[in-house]
């Protein structure tokens, strides 16, 4: 797949945004805030930092492969995976509705095709990716493993058992980004569950690499996956604390948690979409 | 009533652990996690013999059901190692989500189940895994009872596409099938044909279940033996047409009535052929600290007590 310019990806970003924004709306339900806010991170990964193959095989053997453990911003990974090929762009409104394949978190029960691992059950993404990071290892793929992960989310234990597995073993080849926005369902993370200001020191001390990335600069995502490559197997897994800001950029989604999972009515909706240009054309 | 010959003793742990092993020479795509028991799960050989294909993951059992998951996805044939309550009730929902509704090809494999596990007391037992695996859709759940039988099972499920829990115990106990016999999933296994009751069997309970019918024998009683080693999918064909021949059933198993084999035949039975049935398995009950056969006594797990549930069900014909 051809390696798109932070500009094409910043073009593509706003009709992935307006994608979210029209499947929450179709539906009346989702999560739109988390999935606009990870929207520049996951077209960059799609269009310029992955080697991938739309003509999706479960095994994933020789290309890069990506686990959403934050199965609930699945309008933005449907959104993305449709734009870069994996099916129909017009499939994009069955989200959530009877007998999609669109669930309304990821699954690969409906046999969609870019999904390898059902996810929304929070905190078991960074244990299935540190595994698909191994059976790279044992099969002599060199390509690599990336995973993305709320903030809200790493209060699940199991990450924690993830982060001392993947140090443990040394599984270099893998890159989990989270995605640090600082909001949850009931309000700021830090009212929710203090983490402490400093995850990047609790992370580091686990055994991982870390890098900080703006998540919603193009440029500075593709040069800080271009690092996160740069330190593949060196002997630690690799963790990018991405800032971003839940619902970016429609103004009266961002800065709180209310957009989390709360779909827009049609003024809201229409108000979105006025603030994000229509780049390659609605589904 | 047919005679079995004792081979030897041992625990079905054992069988597991050979079969794990010979799996390892055998099927280069196998590879195994522990929690850290490999000791009591018999894996050490597999370890010492394949290091490369085997992941300690240390006392983080949601995690290791993740990362198995995850080998699947390249091709890799994953068996995870723990005890049985900590292979499924506090690890249900990562095997709910990343195991069974993705459907990947990982085998948990689960030792000390049962009250047999013994002094350790109720903590370590479980009484409830068969029906916690058995509820999830697509779950291939296996119960052998003989070290032979583990074996065969070990080997047969690496050969299945798909999630499978097999349990298996830690005390010895008689070894009785044949070395060699092949094993098939969903197939139960006649042992004893008879006309008077039906007696379906798993795990531990199997060789209770023929004690039960020499006993059974010498009282006049002719007892149809089966063993279910196939919790899910149960072998319905098989169940209904002995239960056709002998109109009233009893289960034997080690494990809650609830969620159990007895409960998984009395459903069928009430769909399809409804016949009088006893269950002889924990009644909604923890179980506690004691040796293993002092636990199968005071919990009703003898060959006495499928005596009993015989002569009880024979009243209801």
């Amino acid at each position: 797949m051809k390696k798109h310019s932070s500009q094409e990806i910043s073009n593509l970003s706003s009709q992935v945004r307006r994608d979210v924004l029209r499947m929450v709306h179709g539906c009346k339900s989702g999560h739109p805030g988390g999935s606009l806010g990870c929207a520049d991170f996951l077209a960059t990964l799609y269009f310029n930092v992955m080697e991938h193959n739309p003509a999706f095989k479960m095994d994933g053997i020789n290309e890069d492969v990506f686990f959403l453990s934050n199965g609930h911003i699945s309008p933005v990974f449907y959104s993305v995976l449709a734009r870069a090929g994996y099916f129909p762009v017009e499939e994009l409104k069955t989200f959530r509705k009877l007998n999609t394949r669109l669930q309304g978190h990821p699954t690969t029960h409906e046999g969609l095709p870019g999904v390898r691992v059902a996810s929304g059950s929070l905190g078991q993404g960074i244990s299935v990716a540190a595994g698909a990071a191994l059976s790279k290892k044992l099969n002599n793929d060199n390509h690599l493993v990336y995973a993305l992960m709320g903030d809200g989310e790493i209060e699940e234990g199991q990450n924690w058992e993830a982060l001392m597995f993947a140090a443990h073993q040394k599984i270099d080849n893998l890159i989990v980004t989270i995605d640090y926005n600082g909001q949850q369902i009931d309000g700021s993370t830090k009212e929710v569950m203090g983490l402490g200001d400093d995850i990047a020191t609790k992370v580091a001390a686990f055994g991982w690499e870390i890098l900080h990335m703006d998540g919603h600069n193009t440029q500075n995502i593709i040069d800080t996956l271009g690092r996160a490559k740069a330190l593949v197997g060196k002997g630690k897994p690799i963790f990018i604390i991405m800032k971003t800001e839940m619902g970016y950029p429609v103004d009266f989604m961002m800065g709180s948690h209310k957009w989390h999972g709360v779909a827009p009515n049609d003024a809201e909706l229409a108000n979105a979409l006025s603030q994000l240009p229509e780049t390659i054309g609605d589904y | 009533m047919k005679k079995f010959d004792i081979q030897n003793v041992k625990d079905t742990r054992s069988g597991f652990g050979a079969g794990l092993s010979e799996l390892g020479k055998t099927n280069p795509k196998v590879v195994a996690l522990c929690a850290d028991l490999t000791g009591s799960l018999k894996m050490d050989a597999f370890q010492k013999d394949h290091p490369e294909r085997f992941f300690q993951v240390g006392i983080a059992e949601a995690n290791m059901m993740g990362v198995a998951a995850g080998l699947t996805i390249g091709g890799w044939i994953p068996f995870t190692g723990t005890f049985a309550n900590f292979s499924t009730g506090r690890v249900y929902d990562q095997i709910r989500q990343s195991i069974a509704y993705s459907g990947k090809n990982v085998k948990i494999c689960a030792s000390h189940a049962g009250i047999t596990l013994g002094e350790d007391g109720a903590t370590h037992q479980i009484l409830e895994d068969l029906g916690l695996m058995k509820m999830l859709p697509g779950m291939v759940v296996i119960n052998p009872c003989d070290f032979n039988q583990t074996k065969a099972a070990t080997l047969a499920i690496a050969e299945y596409d798909g999630p499978v829990y097999l349990r298996f115990g830690r005390p010895a106990v008689p070894n009785f099938t044949e070395a060699d016999a092949p094993f098939e999933i969903g197939k139960a296994l006649l042992l004893n044909e008879g006309k008077d009751v039906s007696i379906f069997a798993t795990g531990h309970l199997v060789w209770k279940a023929i004690e039960a019918g020499q006993a059974l024998a010498e009282m006049g009683i002719d007892a149809e033996i089966i063993n279910i080693h196939t919790i899910k999918p149960l072998d319905e064909e098989a169940v209904l047409k002995s239960v056709a021949k002998t109109r009233c059933v009893v289960t034997a198993e080690e494990h809650q009535m609830n969620g159990g084999l007895g409960d998984s035949i009395a459903q069928l039975l009430a769909r399809k052929n409804p016949t009088p049935l006893e269950m002889v398995a924990v009644n909604d009950s923890f179980g506690e600290s004691g040796t293993p056969d002092d636990l199968m006594k005071k919990y009703g797990l003898e060959s006495v007590n499928i005596v009993e549930a015989v002569q009880a069900v024979l009243k209801r014909k």
